[in-house]
């Protein structure tokens, strides 16, 4: 009875890889503990470790193979405990066929989703060259490109240097800025966005990653207390030009202590500047505005975009004002207002309703505060129609902040009650099924869309 | 493949005393390998192969998208719960520790199959699928989980402490956390506390000599960790965290320091593991060679294996023992995929506790 080789899932999000070598060949015997094979993802290669023992009979799937789905068979062993093999490879098979296989698990929209036309960004030129790169890569070229122009700036974190980066973003950035500038620290985010605090004060250009916000919570009191308050109790003497960035938000079955939105908490604080981009010409140009920026910035990302191939300028100085929503996409009878991944949901919220004669205009913030207000009511002027979309809780969130801006200041513009489509009010359950339930999606948008437009 | 010589995972002789001379304090004895009986021993092997391959099994799964996010495997560093939890008194002593819990659950006696369908998320399992791998826990067990942040269980540890010390219940507490978790700042705020109030707790640094890809020297000032209580006046011992009777030696001696009232104890337990940190771990860190030679040369479940056929204790008992175990984890595997996913109300329930 053979065990059948799976390509494993090596990470949260991978849904495929590429074989990209085997380190053995049919015939060898191998042992639990020994290197099978080299799998690459989008984010590193990884080594898979034979679990069984026996003899490689066949190899399916041979190196250098592309986009092999998670649970292709890929190489097939005779075991020699015949009672332990009967066991494994049968329920394998019929694993793939339960509900919680990966492809269902994933919260996020996938490739399918058809896409949606996008207004081009109004700072960007009509007819720009651009070139096709990943969210994550963008981020490193804005950090790369900020760190060539002015030797203030360096990047400090876990794993930032020697590791190119816990989810890749700092990749290459060691090998072209060296050790003085590209910082591994301990795992001690109180101590080390303090050092990036007090060097910003003292006139360094800090990029302080966070492995994920989550962990910032550690050290929230730099962020706030420190960082964001001593221009003003220094009657504008003391600056702290830093930045604070990682990603945010919900990522896939990690559970409640590592799946949260801090947008709503940093935008409440005055004396931060809060971006949290959705596309990865938003991501370089407004990290590069935000390293150049003279205030401290807290920059959102998203662990679940970082892979996300978009369109980006390719050449020339790509810097965004900070402070300037963005409309994605035009429409008359309804505005969607989100950010970071929630953008890319209400655009695909925004296609279904097409389909069913609504009009959804799309709004992405990009920087949640300052908050561009004005684009906001525009769009409410026009459309007199409003939702806000967020990937977080409902709770004094964003969402909250906008239908506050609403009644306050577009009052007279609305035909329906401003509403919040978030993810459920709870801590983020790991069960896939949960979790799912949880996260807001399209489908959530476009019905809370339909509820209001008649 | 030339073996490359074996890593230095033993601690260095005369450490303690070293320092115990320098500070002029009393100091606990100097630990001896536990004698462990014939029944004891096979039963430290039994625990400790029922981890690696529960741990073998669960990365399959992980492997075949059962168990999603971030999944922490304890295989090579089995000595270390199973030498320390075998010494303490179940439902008296309590136990916390960071998100590589799985083996310390498993140390605990709980149930390997509440364990397996918390990691795939079903509703049978320790959390009821709402925690995932690395919040589980079990107030039955006093096993207090289980948690996700770097460091935060030291001073979570030292509040369960302190609850032992005000209910006067006699219970010590055991506190894991790791290597990297060991310059987290709460750590020292915690050290100086639980010294300063005689808490009741063992601090256990399981020095498996990474934190991800930070090897220990890369990110610490003081790289013999079992110094790092001593400004607090805090013992340290350090202990050869891969042989089992070495951990459960230094057990009793910290378990009678601490019992006896004379304040907290910090174990340094040098150990590894053979895994990545999670499962999407690229490991470009160390070297397949270091990793072999650790295998090789310092094995936890071999080194015990060894002890036992001393004993006479030969391959046949054990291949039966090795059958039992491979039914268990193969139950807890089928009974993890095969249970219900959580009824969707559940997304709701457990928020607060009371209705208001
Ligand atoms: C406060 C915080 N920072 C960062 C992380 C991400 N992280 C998880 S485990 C880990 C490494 C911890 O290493 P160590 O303490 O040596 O424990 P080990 O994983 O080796 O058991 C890091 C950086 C986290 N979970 N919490
Ligand atoms: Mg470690």
């Amino acid at each position: 009875m053979a065990i059948e080789l799976k390509m494993p899932a090596l990470s949260p999000t991978m849904e495929e890889g590429t074989l990209a070598k085997w380190l053995v060949k049919e015939g060898d015997s191998v042992k639990s503990g020994d290197i099978l094979a080299e799998i690459e993802t989008d984010k590193a290669t990884m080594e898979f470790e034979a679990v069984d023992e026996g003899v490689i009979t066949s190899i399916t799937v041979p190196e250098g193979t592309d986009g092999v789905k998670v649970g292709t068979v890929i190489a097939l062993i005779a075991g020699e405990d015949e009672e332990a093999t009967t066991k494994a490879a049968p329920k394998a098979v019929e694993a793939k066929a339960t509900p919680t296989a990966p492809e269902n698990e994933q919260p996020t929209p996938t490739a399918t989703a058809a896409p949606a036309p996008v207004k081009s960004d109004p700072a960007t030129a009509a007819g720009t060259a651009m070139t096709s790169v990943t969210l994550r890569e963008a981020l490193r070229d804005a950090m790369a490109e900020e760190m060539r122009r002015d030797d203030r700036v360096f990047v400090m974190g876990e794993e930032v240097a020697e590791y190119q980066g816990a989810y890749k973003v700092t990749q290459g950035l060691l090998d072209e800025f060296g050790a003085r500038r590209v910082i591994d620290t301990p795992i001690t985010e109180y101590g080390f966005a303090g050092i990036g605090t007090g060097a910003a004060m003292g006139g360094l250009r800090p990029v302080i990653e966070f492995m994920t916000f989550n962990f910032a919570m550690q050290a929230i009191d730099h962020i706030i207390n420190s960082a964001a308050k001593t221009n003003y109790m220094s009657g504008g003497q003391m600056r702290c030009p830093i930045v604070f960035r990682g990603p945010n938000g919900a990522a896939a079955r990690v559970g409640a202590q590592h799946s949260q939105n801090y947008a709503p908490w940093y935008a409440s604080v005055p004396g931060l500047i809060v971006i949290s981009p959705y596309d990865a010409a938003d991501a370089k140009g407004l990290l590069k505005a935000a390293i150049r920026c003279e205030d401290p910035v807290v920059f959102l990302e998203n662990e679940l975009l970082y892979g996300r191939t978009f369109e980006v300028p390719a050449e020339g100085d790509h810097v965004l004002p900070i402070g300037r929503a963005r409309i994605m996409r035009e429409g008359t009878d309804v505005t969607i207002v989100s950010y970071s991944i929630g953008v890319g949901l209400a655009l695909e919220a925004a296609e279904k309703l097409a389909g069913e004669g609504i009009s959804a205009e799309v709004i992405d913030l990009r920087t949640i505060r300052p908050l561009d207000k004005a684009t906001v009511l525009t769009s409410l002027a026009k459309t007199n129609r409003l939702i806000v979309a967020e990937e977080g809780w409902p709770t004094c969130s964003v969402g909250s902040e906008i239908i506050a801006i609403c009644m306050e200041e577009g009052f007279d513009d609305l035909d329906a009650p401003v509403m919040r489509v978030t993810n459920e009010d709870v801590p983020m359950p790991y069960a896939a099924n949960l979790e799912k339930a949880t996260l807001i999606n399209a489908d959530k948008i476009a019905d809370c869309v339909r509820k209001i437009v008649r | 493949m030339a073996k490359t010589p074996a890593k230095k995972i033993a601690p260095k002789k005369a450490s303690v005393s070293e320092d115990a001379a320098r500070a002029n304090r009393e100091r606990p004895m100097e630990p001896v390998p536990y004698k462990a009986s014939k029944e004891e021993l096979l039963e430290f092997y039994r625990q400790m192969l029922l981890i690696r391959r529960f741990e073998e099994k669960a990365g399959q799964l992980y492997g075949l998208g059962l168990i999603g996010g971030f999944c922490h495997l304890y295989i090579g560093q089995e000595a270390v719960a199973i030498g320390l939890q075998s010494a303490l008194t179940p439902g008296k002593d309590s136990v916390i520790t960071g998100y590589r819990d799985h083996g310390h659950m498993l140390a605990y006696g709980i149930d390997p199959n509440v364990i397996m369908a918390e990691l795939t998320g079903r509703a049978a399992g320790i959390s009821k699928g709402k925690g995932g791998s690395m919040h589980m826990f079990s107030t039955s067990h006093k096993f207090y989980g289980g948690h996700g942040i770097v460091g935060a269980q030291v001073s979570l540890g030292a509040g369960l402490a302190f609850g032992h010390k005000y209910a006067n219940d006699g219970g010590v507490c055991l506190a894991y956390f790791g290597d990297g978790a060991s310059n987290q700042g709460q750590v020292y705020e915690s050290f100086n506390m639980a010294e300063l109030w005689k808490l009741p707790i063992i601090f256990v640094i399981e020095n498996n000599q990474y934190a991800m890809g930070t090897s220990v020297n890369r990110a610490s000032s003081e790289d013999q960790l079992y110094r790092r209580g001593e400004s607090f006046r805090i013992p340290g011992i350090q202990v050869d965290g891969m042989d089992v009777l070495a951990v459960r030696g230094a057990a009793e001696v910290a378990l009678d320091w601490v019992r006896s009232g004379k304040g907290p104890v910090l174990l340094e337990m040098k150990t590894y593991r053979y895994r990545g940190h999670s499962m999407s771990d690229p490991a470009k860190y160390r070297s397949r060679d270091e990793v072999q030679s650790v295998r090789d040369n310092s094995d936890p479940i071999e080194g015990c294996k060894a002890y036992l056929a001393e004993m006479g204790v030969g391959e046949d008992q054990l291949k039966i023992l090795e059958k039992e175990i491979r039914t268990i984890v193969n139950n807890s595997a089928d009974f993890a995929e095969t249970s219900p996913e959580p009824d969707l109300s559940e997304v709701y329930t457990d928020v607060l506790v009371e209705q208001y």
